[in-house]
């Protein structure tokens, strides 16, 4: 039961991507050619506004659920790793123009072929696994 | 309000939304961020025995992957109930650029299904886009240590500087592959 609000959370995520397109393979391909807003659009209106939270937020001192002052933990990958990893990354959400989020959301959204994208990137995470040790980082 | 919610939303409903995810899951005491969940797949599907990477204990990690049941839910949701016209509103301009590559009606839906169905699967296109493609995904977010949620979402919201890095990084992929490799790949 303590997953539902999860799941709950999710469905909701799963509708706004959905509804604005954000899933949709042209959105991306579009993006990159720069030849619309929409995308710069929702990603930078989603960092604003959570910025802005964040901000509001620990000026504050608000408290999550567990009770406990509401903080996220930084990541901290190597700058080699982020460069990298992000190209990488970059060049095959351009290919299946969706990103790790997205390629379960269309699934739901009628295109279950994306089932094999989901697979192809999960043996690609493990293929990271495999040769991180030798991996600039 | 129904009929509202049947039309594509624009970005500054979307946008803000996205938001709202992160700030709840803030509350739940989680760091929003998806890719995490891949190497979590591979975890539960034994990949320990093979990578030592991958021998972590993934129970405190099964939330992500239930908000990842959720969102396809919520894709299926939004196909099935709210969604009655699937047409995508892209510029005239990328219509045009994929004339050039017999995809004659881009917008339609929200795929290409001459890129995206199991029949282009086994096509040397479709298969490059799907597989490598979701190869270079799974591969880049992990050795990154996030995606565009992980990363552009909440790292940037967070004012995290390792996570502009990131960013930078998949605008470089992205454009080099849209623009020098997906002309000559959605020629084949």
């Amino acid at each position: 039961m303590k997953f539902i609000k999860y799941l709950l959370t999710g469905i909701f995520f799963g509708i706004v991507l959905s509804k604005s397109e954000v899933i949709s393979w042209y959105r991306i391909y579009e993006m990159f050619r720069f030849e619309s807003f929409h995308m710069y659009g929702v990603i930078g209106s989603a960092v604003v506004v959570g910025a802005i939270s964040i901000l509001l937020i620990k000026k504050l001192q608000l408290k999550g659920m567990n009770g406990q002052f509401m903080s996220l933990k930084p990541k901290e990958n190597g700058f080699k790793a982020l460069l990298f990893g992000g190209t990488i990354f970059g060049l095959g959400w351009a290919m299946t123009g969706a990103c790790p989020g997205p390629m379960f959301i269309i699934v739901g959204h009628g295109a279950p072929v994306f089932l094999v994208v989901i697979l192809s990137a999960t043996i690609g995470a493990f293929l990271y696994g495999a040769v991180k040790k030798y991996l600039p980082h | 309000m129904i009929e509202w919610i049947s039309q594509p939303w624009p970005w500054y409903v979307a946008g803000p939304l996205i938001a709202v995810v992160l700030v709840v899951l803030m509350y739940f005491g989680k760091r929003f961020g998806i890719s995490s969940n891949l190497e979590t797949m591979c975890s539960i599907a034994g990949a320990g025995r093979f990578v030592d990477y991958f021998k972590v204990d993934w129970k405190d990690k099964v939330w992500n992957l239930v908000f990842v049941l959720g969102t396809l839910i919520g894709g299926y949701i939004a196909h099935e109930y709210l969604t009655p016209d699937t047409a995508v509103a892209i510029s005239q301009s990328t219509v045009d650029s994929l004339k050039q590559f017999q995809i004659i009606d881009a917008g339609a839906d929200y795929l290409p299904k001459e890129l995206f169905s199991w029949e282009s699967l086994f096509t040397l296109k479709g298969g490059l886009l799907m597989v490598l493609g979701g190869v270079f995904v799974g591969f880049g977010t992990r050795y990154a240590g996030g995606c565009t949620s992980g990363h552009a979402i909440t790292g940037l919201s967070n004012l995290e500087l390792p996570s502009l890095v990131a960013v930078i990084g998949f605008f470089i992929g992205g454009l080099i592959m849209t623009h020098l490799v997906l002309p000559h790949l959605l020629a084949l």
